[in-house]
C-alpha cells in the first residue's frame, strides 16, 4: 500500500521509565507527515522534540501506539531490521556534525554505501556526486579537523544524502553555526527538498531557520500546539 | 573504504597508545618465547634420556669424582649391561668466554651405552685407534665449521698439562650425529687414557659413571646394589636413573617449573590488565562515534565483531615481534648456552602455544569492550555525550 502520507503516528506514547519513576514524554500523539514536506518542529527544550525525532528515526521505539512509514509499519521491527530500514531510508544530520575524526571527508561520505552492495567504483562515484553536490569536492581529501563547522556540516550532509534516501532527519542542524553560514546549510537543505524530493523533518530552535520549511510544528510538554502557524 | 580499513584506523589513531599497548605485549611474548625455548631445552632432556640408563656419581656432590676401579666392579654386577665412564674438562676454544662442552670418556664403551649416537665405522675406527683424536658432535662441528682431519686446540679452565699450559691439541677423527633432532650433539668426546697421562692433576678418578641395565625392570635392583656395594667406602656413590639425575640437576638450579610458570603468568597477567584497561577505555571514548555507526544503519553483531578483531589484531601484532624476537634472542644466545641448554630454540610447540595465546589475549580483552559495544544504546549515548 502507497499514500501521500511518509509518515502516519497513531496514539504514539513514549515513556521512560528510570527505577519505579516512569517519565511520560508523548501521550495519544497523532501525526502526520506528507511526502517531500520540510517540517521544521520547534519546542521549549526538554518538550520531546529529540526523542520524536528518534522515534521517526527508528532509533528508539514507541511504548504504544503504531508509526508507519510510507504505509509500512515500523514500530515493532527488530533491532537489525530497524537498522536495515534506517539504512535504506534516513539520512541524519546532527548538530555536532558527527564526522569520524580519523577519516576523511570522502570517508566520511562513502561510510553508509559500506552497507549496500555498491562497488567500489560505484561507492567512489557516488561519493563524488554528493561532495560536488554540497560544494566540497575539492576538500574530499581533508580531515575534519582541517575543515569549518560549516563544512564539517556539509560533508555530514553528503554522507546523509549518499545513499540517496527518502528522509533527512536534522536535529538542530545550524545550532553550533554563525548565521551566514547557517542560512548556506539552510538553503542547502531546501535544495534538497525541492530538487531532489526529500522528505526533511528538522528541529530548531531558531525561528528564521523554520522558516525555510514548509510547515512548523510546535512542541510543548508533549502536545503539539498552535499547529500551522508557518502555514 | 571497507570495515577493515575502519579497523585499522581505530587501532593506530593514537600512536603512543598504541606503541605502549604493542610494546607491553612485546614484552610479555618476548618473555614467554625465551622462557618456553628454556623450559624446553631443559626438558628435552630428561624427555630424551633412556629408560634402562643410570648414573653414578659421588654422593658427596656430581662434581666430586670416583675411583676408577669402580668401572670394572659395577661391570661385573648382575643385571648391568654396559658401563662407560666420564670426566668433565671445562673447555673452551681460543677464548675462555667460547666454552667446549668436551668429555674424557671411555672410547670403547661410551658410545655402547649413549647407543643413539651414530658414527660411520671407519671414523669410529680411526678415533678408538687415535689417542689424541676427538669425536664431535654434529651440532657443535657446524657451530664451528670443524672438519674431519681438522686440528683443533683446545683449552681447559680447569686442568692444566703435566707440561705447562691448559691447552691440549685434537684432531677431529670423526663426527657423531643422531636421528631424532630432539638428541644433543652440542659437544665433543676424547680418550679418557690421554687425559689422565696428560693432565698435571694425576690420579685414576673418573667424573662419574653411566650405565646400562639389561632391562629398565632391573634399574631400582641395579642402583641399589651399586650403591650398597661401595657403602662406607671413602667414595660412596649414589646411582639413579639418567631421567632422575637430570631432573635432581636442574632442580639444584632451582624449582625451575615453578619459576617459569611465576614469570609468564605475571606477564600475562599485567599485559592482560593493561591491555583490557586499554581496550575498555578506547571503546569507551568512542562512544558517540560507535552511536553514529549505529546510527547510519551497521548492526550491533557488526559493531562487536570489529571491536573484537580490533583487540585480536592488538594482540597478534605484539606478540609476534615479541615472538620473533624471542627467537632472535634465543638464535643469538644458544652457543653461549650450549654447555647448560643443549638443543634451546623456540620450536613449532611454543610458536603454536603463543599463536593460541596471542588469540586468547585478544578475545579477553576485546570481549568487554565489544559487548560494550554491542549493547551501547544510541539514544543514550547521544543524551550523555
Ligand atoms: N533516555 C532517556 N531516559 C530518560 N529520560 C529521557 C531520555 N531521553 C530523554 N529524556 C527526557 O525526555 C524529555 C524530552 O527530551 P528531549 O531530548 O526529547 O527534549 P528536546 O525537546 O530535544 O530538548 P532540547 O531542546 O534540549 O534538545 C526530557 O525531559 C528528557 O529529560
Ligand atoms: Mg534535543
Amino acid at each position: 500500500m502507497t499514500t501521500e502520507h511518509l509518515f502516519d503516528l497513531q496514539k504514539v506514547a513514549k515513556r521512560f521509565v528510570k527505577g519505579k519513576d516512569s517519565i511520560t514524554i508523548f501521550d495519544n500523539l497523532d501525526l502526520s507527515i506528507n511526502k517531500g514536506d520540510f517540517v521544521a518542529i520547534m519546542g521549549p527544550s526538554g518538550s520531546g522534540k529529540t526523542t520524536l525525532l528518534n522515534l521517526l528515526g527508528g532509533v528508539d521505539q514507541p511504548t504504544e501506539g503504531e508509526i508507519s512509514f510510507d504505509g509500512q509499519r515500523i514500530d515493532k521491527l527488530s533491532e537489525n531490521l530497524l537498522a536495515k530500514w534506517r539504512a535504506n531510508n534516513v539520512g541524519y544530520i546532527f548538530q555536532f556534525y558527527n564526522l569520524m575524526p580519523m577519516l576523511n571527508a570522502a570517508r566520511n561520505v562513502e561510510l553508509p554505501l559500506l552497507l549496500t552492495n555498491l562497488s567500489s567504483s560505484e561507492r567512489k562515484q557516488s561519493v563524488a556526486t554528493a561532495l560536488e553536490l554540497v560544494g566540497l569536492a575539492d576538500r574530499a581529501k581533508h580531515m575534519p579537523s582541517e575543515l569549518s563547522g560549516g563544512q564539517q556540516q556539509r560533508v555530514a550532509i553528503a554522507r546523509a544524502v549518499v545513499s540517496d534516501p527518502k528522509l533527512l532527519l536534522c536535529d538542530e542542524p545550524t545550532g553550533d553555526l554563525d548565521r551566514a553560514t547557517a542560512d548556506e546549510i539552510l538553503k542547502m537543505l531546501q535544495l534538497l527538498n525541492r530538487e531532489f524530493g526529500k522528505t526533511i523533518i528538522m528541529v530548531t530552535h531558531d525561528p528564521s531557520a523554520a522558516k525555510y520549511a514548509n510547515r512548523t510544528l510546535h512542541l510543548d510538554k508533549g502536545k503539539f500546539v498552535d499547529r500551522e502557524l508557518a502555514a | 573504504m571497507n570495515d577493515f580499513y575502519l579497523i585499522y584506523k581505530n587501532l593506530t589513531r593514537k600512536k603512543l597508545r598504541l606503541t605502549l599497548t604493542v610494546f607491553s605485549i612485546f614484552i610479555a611474548f618476548t618473555i614467554f618465547g625465551a622462557v618456553s625455548a628454556l623450559k624446553g631445552s631443559l626438558d628435552s632432556g630428561i624427555e630424551m634420556s633412556a629408560d634402562n640408563r643410570l648414573v653414578t656419581v659421588n654422593k658427596i656432590n656430581f662434581t666430586v669424582s670416583i675411583p676408577y676401579a669402580y668401572v670394572n666392579k659395577i661391570r661385573a654386577m648382575e643385571g648391568v649391561k654396559d658401563v662407560t665412564h666420564a670426566n668433565w674438562f671445562g673447555g673452551y676454544y681460543q677464548e675462555p668466554a667460547v666454552q667446549i662442552v668436551s668429555m674424557a670418556v671411555d672410547p670403547t664403551t661410551y658410545f655402547d651405552v649413549y647407543n643413539e649416537l651414530v658414527v660411520p665405522d671407519e671414523q669410529m675406527q680411526r678415533w678408538q685407534s687415535n689417542q689424541t683424536g676427538m669425536l664431535v658432535g654434529a651440532r657443535l662441528a657446524k657451530v664451528y665449521g670443524w672438519k674431519v682431519g681438522d686440528r683443533v686446540p683446545i683449552s681447559s679452565n680447569i686442568f692444566s698439562q703435566k707440561t705447562g699450559g691448559q691447552t691440549w691439541d685434537f684432531t677431529v677423527d670423526g663426527i657423531f650425529d643422531a636421528e631424532d633432532a630432539k638428541v644433543d650433539t652440542g659437544y665433543m668426546v676424547f680418550h679418557y687414557k690421554y687425559f689422565r697421562e696428560t693432565n698435571s692433576y694425576g690420579g685414576d678418578n673418573v667424573g662419574w659413571l653411566v650405565l646400562t641395565t639389561t632391562s629398565s625392570d632391573l634399574n631400582e635392583q641395579v642402583a641399589k646394589s651399586i650403591d650398597e656395594a661401595f657403602a662406607n667406602s671413602s667414595a660412596e656413590t649414589e646411582t639413579s636413573t639418567e631421567k632422575a639425575f637430570n631432573k635432581a640437576f636442574l632442580e639444584q638450579i632451582g624449582n625451575i617449573g615453578l619459576i617459569i610458570f611465576g614469570v609468564v603468568f605475571m606477564a600475562f597477567f599485567t599485559i592482560l590488565v593493561v591491555v583490557g584497561n586499554t581496550m575498555v577505555l578506547a571503546i569507551r571514548e568512542r562512544t558517540n562515534e560507535i552511536a553514529v555507526l549505529k546510527t547510519l544503519g551497521f548492526t550491533s553483531a557488526r559493531i562487536f565483531k570489529m571491536v573484537l578483531i580490533e583487540s585480536l589484531l592488538l594482540a597478534f601484532i605484539g606478540g609476534l615481534l615479541g615472538l620473533g624476537a624471542a627467537k632472535l634472542i634465543v638464535a643469538a644466545m644458544s652457543d653461549q648456552l650450549a654447555r647448560f641448554l643443549p638443543n634451546i630454540a623456540v620450536g613449532t610447540d611454543v610458536i603454536i602455544q603463543a599463536l593460541l595465546y596471542m588469540a586468547l589475549l585478544g578475545l579477553i580483552t576485546g570481549i568487554a569492550p565489544a559487548i560494550n559495544a554491542l549493547r551501547l544504546n544510541i539514544v543514550t549515548a547521544f543524551s550523555r555525550g
